[in-house]
């Protein structure tokens, strides 16, 4: 018993209390986002909030279970747990129950669960076994094939269920690879390169020619912090960028504006590399080549997708970036959530008060729009506490992990960080149409007891894991 | 701590960039931009307008006369109507396919957005067998409106209609919108301010699916409607009922007046209509029908139909010549009948008369040498005329005495300036319009006017103006009411007046009101087209009137042939409540009598 004693006494408990504040602020808001009056009581189990009160009570039981088992259990299982699920995915477009045209269900007696959601703590676990395994280096290309089969196993069989948003979840491991010794530069141009694919298509021509010109500059202010050489390099790029767009004026083609003043960076950029590779100026031939990179492949991308792809996929992208204004589309959605936040004002029309919600106007209101609740009924003030409340849980989550001495804790820790911080930053950025819609929930808010549940033993794991910090030598 | 631990610093930082870019879209979104407050308010809010049931309409002794009733417009949104059942929809409306269509089409050139009215005025029969059905109808909802209701079928032209405003209603005054009603004759015309009310809105939110939510903020922004101003008429319904009755199958015009007050008891214009002809969905119909109907029963004839007064004005000659002094009562003047020149007698009277006597007798002899006395006593013509003009005017003639009605004529008054431009210079002089001497020429008066008359001669001189209206709730009537018009004759100048009007009435019994005395005076009004027309002028009881009246019948030949016994009976309802048996026969012979018929030329106009 004093070994018990022992672990309570380690639990963090700040993060356990920014959980049952998440949780409990989550179920209030489901309430407020369905409530009408003939449903008046937050216990009306014929009602989501009644249910998610049951939900809640179920996680509890949960994580209970998940602090009872030893911290062992969760290393020396891990793979078979992830074999199990990986068997379970596989299995779910067979034997799974359908739920809105996806077999992705289980159903056990009343209970329904989607194992694409537990795959995540799943996967967790067996990446973090792999990776603290003795003498391990991800730089080899065994490891880094392993590793990616670990990750992409799971990615495949969800995306033949047609789960988009569960699968892309998958990729927020990315930053635990980085934390682990991934070479920067693949997150860096895996970013950029995946962010001017969405901007491309998202932002109006002007609009993104602009902003790149303008990352560029603060790029070789930044990384070579000396005024004279950048006043030059701003100097030759106003001219040549200067040149095409007066060119523009006066000679009458059919490109835009925005293609002339990239076209000028491209000049601009060339005479850049030019005079760094003379003046022996590495950063400044470095961001130079990646600039011209960078244009050369959102011109490409702008290309591709209006000569080579059929119109019926063009669509498609577009409704998944929230570009087309089909109003019972996607485009439809984010209106209706941007204008449900946006009437929110400063404070807010006040608890059980929101009308765009409440109506109906905003679809999914108690799932993965679950915000525009908060946005409407609490202001901008309850948006911003929340999203503070996020970020400090997150700094938490990173704190712990970094204080782990095992690595397979260390790892694991920071797979629960990205993993939550993946569905956080997709999920409001949706709401307020900067992310695509994918239909994944808000951690701890969003109403649903899968995913409640499977986002409950993810955390718990990793405080059980934290509780017997101290037991463990280094890994 | 190693080197890679570093980058938790790394990862923290991109966590904190996302969260703080989502704060400023958010301050953005939530704080700098209004555009979405306005979209949400412009989603959720719908304002329902609350039409204000109109004022009601009283008689002097309180009977309701004009109530309202519930009816409803079925209204239609366009854009939510989904696929339904047409055939149902026509029967439960009572209108063909093609009607519908058209409906329906014109909403949506309206606007596919806003509702707008497909069918107004449904009966609430025919509503409650719609209702039933309409939650099978997308896109389709109900509007309650009041309409008029009648307590009784008389009155029309008094109490006026209601119909739809057009578009100048809507340019003169923003207060209508299309499709609202607004009064558009008579009292509901007069009086539609205040009988209006003021429209009200409640503020109602709507879901996705534009149902409704209930109330916004409680009502708190609500504005209720608030109801029409009641009205409470001088008219007097029994005597108006009285009066209609005996005018069936007539054209003319009554109208009864309180002389001491200027309230008007009863005011008939013949042929009339069932005002309740004139609302709802028949109202259309109905309108064109009595529009078209050769006997003009839209015509308003107590206000409209300029007569020559004839006999009637005499004894206000008479009146001007005695202020004057061109006569006085020992005055004696030579009748010889039909052989007087320059204007003939036809009645046969002790010669030479006496005021009284020409009063009786309407002698054209006597009301000539006074016309010629009075104008001559002048130094000329013009002067002199201007004088006798000047009398007229004060009597109420050649101008509106009323300014209640819209559509009162007002009447004809001859001046100088008038005989001056018709005979080129100043060479014109009383024999020239000798014919003003009996109430011929270039006089015209309305029922109105000579009913004016009559309370003139009952209250020895004076005269309020005429009115229809005598109390507003809660608010006053026009002050106008009780100014009262001093005429310029002296109350002295009456006595052989009232004489002469009261040896008129007890003649014969078919004008003689039992246990009444009173005044009357009777006139024939020229034709050319068909048989003259009868008025009678009449005031009583003659030592205390309490009704002056006149009585217009058209093609009745002479004043004594039915509008005199009419208006004895409209005396004897009013101040006896009832006709005694003797009597009832003429009464009979009254309502029996039937003077209009539009194959018989000489009952035309």
């Amino acid at each position: 018993m004093p070994r018990r004693n022992n672990i309570l006494a380690n639990i963090d408990w700040l993060t356990v209390g920014l959980y049952l504040l998440m949780v409990f602020l989550g179920w209030f808001n489901i309430y407020a986002a369905l409530y009408s009056d003939e449903h008046q009581s937050i216990f009306d189990i014929t009602q989501q909030y009644g249910k998610q009160l049951m939900w809640i009570g179920f996680a509890a039981v949960l994580a209970l279970i998940v602090m009872l088992l030893e911290d062992n259990f969760y290393v020396f299982f891990s793979y078979i747990i992830y074999g199990v699920f990986i068997v379970l995915l596989l299995l779910v477009p067979f034997i799974g129950k359908e739920i809105n045209g996806a077999r992705s269900w289980y159903e056990i007696g009343p209970f329904l669960f989607q194992p694409s959601e537990f795959t995540k703590s799943a996967t967790a676990l067996a990446l973090a076994r792999y990776m603290s395994t003795h003498g391990f280096k991800l730089q080899t290309p065994k490891s880094l094939l392993t590793v990616a089969a670990i990750i992409l196993g799971p990615v495949f069989l969800i995306l033949l269920q047609n789960d988009t948003g569960s699968a892309l979840v998958y990729f927020s491991f990315v930053l635990v690879l980085y934390r682990e010794g991934l070479s920067g530069v693949v997150l860096f141009f895996g970013t950029l390169i995946a962010l001017l694919f969405v901007l491309a298509l998202v932002l109006a021509n002007l609009t993104l020619a602009l902003i790149m010109v303008g990352v560029a500059l603060i790029m070789y202010l930044i990384f070579n912090p000396k005024l004279k050489q950048f006043f030059y390099v701003a100097i030759i790029y106003a001219l040549s960028i200067g040149f095409f767009v007066l060119l523009n004026f006066v000679v009458k083609t059919s490109f835009e504006l925005a293609q002339f003043i990239l076209t000028g960076a491209v000049v601009g950029s060339i005479i850049v590399l030019y005079q760094s590779v003379r003046n022996k100026l590495p950063n400044y031939t470095k961001i130079a080549i990646v600039f011209i990179g960078s244009i050369l492949f959102t011109i490409s991308v702008d290309y591709g997708f209006e000569n080579l792809l059929e119109p019926h996929h063009q669509v498609r992208i577009n409704e998944l970036l929230g570009i087309e204004s089909n109003p019972q589309g996607a485009g439809y959605h984010v209106n209706q959530s941007k204008i449900a936040i946006g009437s929110g004002g400063m404070w807010g029309k006040g608890y059980l008060q929101g009308t765009q919600t409440k109506f109906d106007f905003v679809p999914e209101q108690s799932t993965d729009f679950i915000f525009c609740t908060v946005g409407e009924e609490w202001g901008f003030v309850g948006t911003l506490s929340i999203i503070l409340l996020f970020l400090v849980f997150f700094m938490r989550l990173i704190w712990l992990a970094e204080r782990q001495r095992s690595t397979f804790s260390r790892i694991y820790g920071y797979s629960v960080a990205v993993i939550l911080f993946f569905h956080f930053m997709v999920n409001i950025g949706m709401t307020i149409g900067m992310m695509p819609v994918i239909g994944i929930p808000l951690p701890f808010f969003s109403y649903g007891g899968s995913s409640l549940w499977s986002f409950t033993i993810l955390l718990f794991i990793f405080i059980r894991l934290d509780a017997s910090r101290l037991e463990k030598l280094s890994g | 701590m190693n080197n890679l631990s570093k980058r938790s610093y790394i990862v923290a930082a991109i966590f904190v960039v996302v969260g703080l870019i989502y704060i400023i879209d958010l301050f953005r979104l939530q704080v700098m931009d209004s555009d979405y407050k306005q979209s949400a308010t412009n989603q959720v809010l719908r304002e329902v307008v609350q039409y204000p049931a109109r004022g009601l309409v009283y008689d002097r002794n309180g009977e309701l006369l004009v109530y309202n009733t519930t009816a409803y417009d079925l209204m239609i949104t366009p854009r939510e109507v989904g696929e339904f059942d047409t055939l149902l929809l026509c029967n439960l409306l009572d209108i063909t396919r093609p009607d519908l269509e058209e409906g329906i089409a014109k909403a949506k050139n309206y606007s596919s957005y806003k509702p707008s009215v497909l069918i107004k005025q449904i009966s609430p029969e025919s509503f409650a067998l719609l209702q039933e059905q309409l939650y099978k109808f997308k896109g389709f909802h109900s509007q309650t409106r009041t309409l008029r209701e009648y307590s009784y079928p008389v009155a029309a032209h008094v109490l006026g209609y209601v119909g739809e405003v057009n578009a100048s209603d809507i340019k003169r005054d923003t207060y209508y919108k299309s499709g609202d009603y607004i009064g558009q004759s008579g009292v509901e015309r007069t009086y539609e301010k205040q009988l209006r009310g003021v429209k009200g809105v409640k503020k109602i939110m709507v879901d996705v699916h534009n149902r409704n939510q209930g109330s916004y903020l409680n009502g708190a922004e609500d504005k209720p409607a608030e109801i029409g101003k009641n009205l409470v008429s001088t008219i007097d319904i029994d005597l108006q009922l009285y009066a209609e009755e005996l005018f069936q199958n007539k054209k003319g015009a009554v109208v009864a007046i309180e002389p001491k007050t200027g309230e008007i008891l009863a005011m008939l214009s013949a042929p009339t209509y069932d005002p309740g002809l004139l609302v709802g969905r028949v109202r259309g119909k109905n309108f064109s029908q009595l529009q078209n109907d050769t006997l003009m029963p839209l015509f308003d004839r107590s206000l409209q139909a300029r007569y020559p007064p004839g006999s009637t004005f005499k004894p206000f000659n008479i009146l001007i010549g005695l202020q004057e002094g061109a006569i006085n009562n020992a005055t004696r003047i030579v009748c010889n009948g039909r052989s007087s020149s320059p204007i003939k007698c036809t009645h046969n009277h002790i010669s030479p008369a006496s005021v009284i006597d020409a009063v009786r007798e309407s002698c054209n002899p006597f009301l000539w040498n006074t016309f010629r006395s009075t104008i001559n006593k002048y130094p000329t013509t013009a002067v002199g005329f201007h004088v006798w003009s000047e009398y007229v005017k004060r009597f109420g003639l050649g101008q509106r005495v009323s300014t209640e009605f819209y559509n009162e004529n007002p009447g004809l008054r001859p001046t100088v300036e008038y005989y001056n431009r018709v005979h080129k210079g100043d060479w014109w002089q009383a024999l020239t319009v000798r014919s003003l001497a009996i109430g011929q020429g270039e006089l015209g008066t309305t029922p109105l006017q000579m009913a004016n008359l009559a309370a003139i001669l009952a209250n020895r001189g004076y005269y309020y103006q005429p009115h229809i209206i005598k109390e507003v709730e809660n608010d006053t009537v026009q002050s106008s009411f009780s100014v009262k018009h001093e005429t310029g004759i002296d109350a002295q100048y009456f006595e052989p007046v009232y004489e002469g009007m009261r040896q008129v009435t007890i003649a014969r019994l078919n004008r003689s009101v039992p246990g009444i005395s009173y005044c009357g005076k009777t006139g024939t009004i020229e034709n050319n087209q068909g048989i003259d027309h009868g008025a009678y002028m009449a005031f009583a009881p003659a030592d205390d009137p309490k009704i002056a009246l006149c009585v217009y019948v058209e093609h009745s030949k002479w004043g004594a042939s039915y509008a005199a016994p009419i208006a004895s009976l409209l005396i004897e309802k009013y101040l006896n409540d009832s006709i005694a048996d003797n009597r009832l026969i003429y009464e009979k012979q009254m309502m029996e009598a039937v003077l209009t018929d539009p194959h018989n030329p000489e009952l035309a106009d």
